[in-house]
């Protein structure tokens, strides 16, 4: 055994130190893939609205699973793996459609909207001879079936059938933090792929890290979108898994100098927009939460940033790469004023945001700076050890409950 | 109409593209009209009329914005693009202006030297004379692929 196969533990009986193994090593990618991903897990896959008609459907991945998900006839969402029981060729090359049946392209074996096998071209050979044996059962080959759960509009997907259900997994806390967001029919606005040079694992934390926002944005804390002195903080469901961090808007906040006191670079006193009008949000969801932030275990984003909204999807691509999926969405009762407003402000996000640009680059610098520091460890201690919910962002907590559900999953 | 010569427009996407690639971004503006539409989507979303950009700017302080805002307030590793833009094709007038679509190719450099084919697509503009001058009042930047290898800072 080598000395680094050695080194391949938790280093201490801590959350607060993170070994930079964890995110360069192939096989504890691998297994990643096989007890997150595919295990007791729910991911999203799309939106309920991406799949309006039967046979509608979207293609995606569950980790580096290819899924087909798809409207049955009976209305209800199914999804299965993309995967021909055949010859394991993909089933459909197309990333969204409508179909009544599949059929794989490499020898048209043909499936139903439910993943189940109903045809193989020449099952009984050609002029009595070849064919497949008489025995073969269609029943008992097929793809992969994946459970799936619609919550307010979410479309989410397991593997695992022990799997708990959907609201089970999420929480009460965190299913009423959904439900503020998704009250209403969405519309979709635009869907954009963002290739980020890193291990899935950085950006997660850097989602659910609420002490970096105001600090590397240097828009946001200029603007004031949020900023550590504002009221805000961070909810963690009890496994440590999901998060959803928040700020609220309150008047004597605007006039805290902590940042100017502290020479942080995010606080630029001269630089104003030359048209405000990217600002100009509204409060739509009646509770003065200016911007809310929650995360569900593995990899799902939901965003609210004032009145620009986005769910955002984490696949991983190996251990130093994976995608962003990015779906901007308004409402569909959003007046014309409400989406052009909703357009403007989606200038925050995304691969060009001005406060979500950093995102996209800040994990290939952590990729490259600790590129040689694999039995090294990053220092999570912000607001101590705990993962508890806290009402204060200046806190590492949700990445420490991130650490905590992961290696029960991972069993480090 | 004078504003439809190709050799007009293809001088203006060169001023363009010379703009950029030599880092004389506030002067990026300066090409586009007061009032005026600039975006950047994918052929996805174009297709299928879904409205949302990469960058969306319906004004031209939210260009002198967005130029600001990288110079002041954003991070990203230093980088530089070269442009190649095609010669224009000229689709008819609207609205007093004149409608073109011209395709582009755009190579990203890295401080490290790395080098990316990092978008192509086609610019689907709308021109107007201001004094003499063609002005962008709308260009929708329609980039082939969805998909933006880690963070997109400089306009395309």
């Amino acid at each position: 055994m080598s000395a680094s196969d050695l080194a391949r533990v938790w280093p201490d009986a801590t959350l607060t130190r993170v070994p930079y193994w964890l995110y360069q090593d192939e096989a504890n990618y691998h297994a990643e893939l096989r007890r997150i991903f595919e295990g007791p897990t729910w991911s999203f896959v799309c939106l309920e609205v991406d799949l309006p008609h039967p046979g509608d459907f979207r293609t995606t991945f569950v980790g580096e699973l290819p899924v087909i998900v798809v409207r049955g006839h009976d209305g209800s969402i199914r999804a299965f793996e993309n995967r021909c029981a055949h010859r394991g060729a993909l089933i459909s090359l197309d990333d969204h459609g409508t179909a009544k049946h599949f059929q794989c392209v490499y020898h048209a074996w043909t499936y139903d909207l439910e993943g189940n096998l109903t045809g193989i071209a020449f099952e009984k050979g050609s002029q009595g001879r070849g064919g497949m044996p008489p025995e073969f059962s269609k029943a008992a080959h097929g793809p992969r079936k994946l459970r799936t759960a619609v919550v307010h509009g979410l479309v989410f997907a397991s593997l695992c059938p022990d799997a708990p259900s959907i609201e089970a997994y999420l929480g009460e806390e965190i299913l009423g933090r959904v439900a503020r967001v998704l009250r209403r029919p969405i519309r979709v606005l635009g869907r954009f792929v963002q290739a980020l040079p890193n291990n899935w694992k950085l950006y997660v934390e850097n989602v659910k890290d609420t002490y970096h926002a105001s600090l590397l944005h240097a828009f946001f804390g200029t603007f004031r979108i949020t900023r550590l002195t504002q009221g805000g903080g961070v909810l963690v469901s009890p496994d440590g898994g999901h998060h959803a961090s928040y700020t609220i808007d309150r008047a004597e906040d605007r006039s805290s100098t902590a940042y100017r006191d502290q020479g942080i670079r995010s606080e630029h006193q001269d630089y104003r927009l030359a048209d405000p009008s990217l600002l100009d949000s509204v409060e739509e969801f009646g509770d003065d939460i200016r911007l809310q932030i929650l995360t569900v275990f593995p990899g799902f984003v939901l965003q609210q940033i004032q009145n620009c909204l986005a769910v955002r999807q984490v696949l991983p691509k190996g251990t130093g790469a994976m995608e962003l999926h990015w779906t901007y969405f308004g409402f569909a009762d959003d007046t014309p004023e409400m989406s052009r407003r909703r357009l403007r402000q989606l200038n925050l996000v995304g691969p060009a945001g001005y406060v979500s640009m950093e995102d996209g680059c800040v994990g290939g610098f952590v990729s490259r700076g600790a590129a040689a520091a694999e039995n090294e460890v990053s220092v999570v201690n912000m607001g101590g050890e705990g993962t508890e919910s806290a009402e204060t962002r200046a806190t590492e907590a949700s990445v420490r409950g991130f650490w905590k559900a992961y290696r029960r999953y991972m069993d480090h | 109409m004078a504003s439809a010569d190709p050799s007009r427009v293809a001088r203006l996407n060169a001023d363009y593209a010379r703009a950029i690639d030599d880092d004389r971004l506030e002067d990026w503006p300066g090409f586009f009209s007061e009032s005026c539409l600039y975006t950047i989507t994918s052929a996805d979303n174009h297709r299928e009329g879904l409205p949302a950009g990469l960058m969306y700017a319906d004004s031209n302080g939210m260009l002198r914005d967005r130029v600001s805002a990288l110079r002041e307030a954003n991070i990203y590793e230093r980088q530089t693009y070269r442009h190649l833009i095609g010669l224009p094709a000229i689709l008819g007038e609207k609205d007093g202006g004149t409608l073109t679509e011209t395709p582009f190719l755009i190579v990203r450099i890295m401080r490290d030297g790395r080098m990316d084919l990092f978008a192509t697509g086609r610019y689907l503009d709308a021109l107007v004379e201001k004094a003499g001058v063609l002005k962008f009042r709308e260009r929708i930047v329609v980039c082939d692929s969805s998909r933006i290898d880690t963070l997109l800072a400089i306009p395309l």
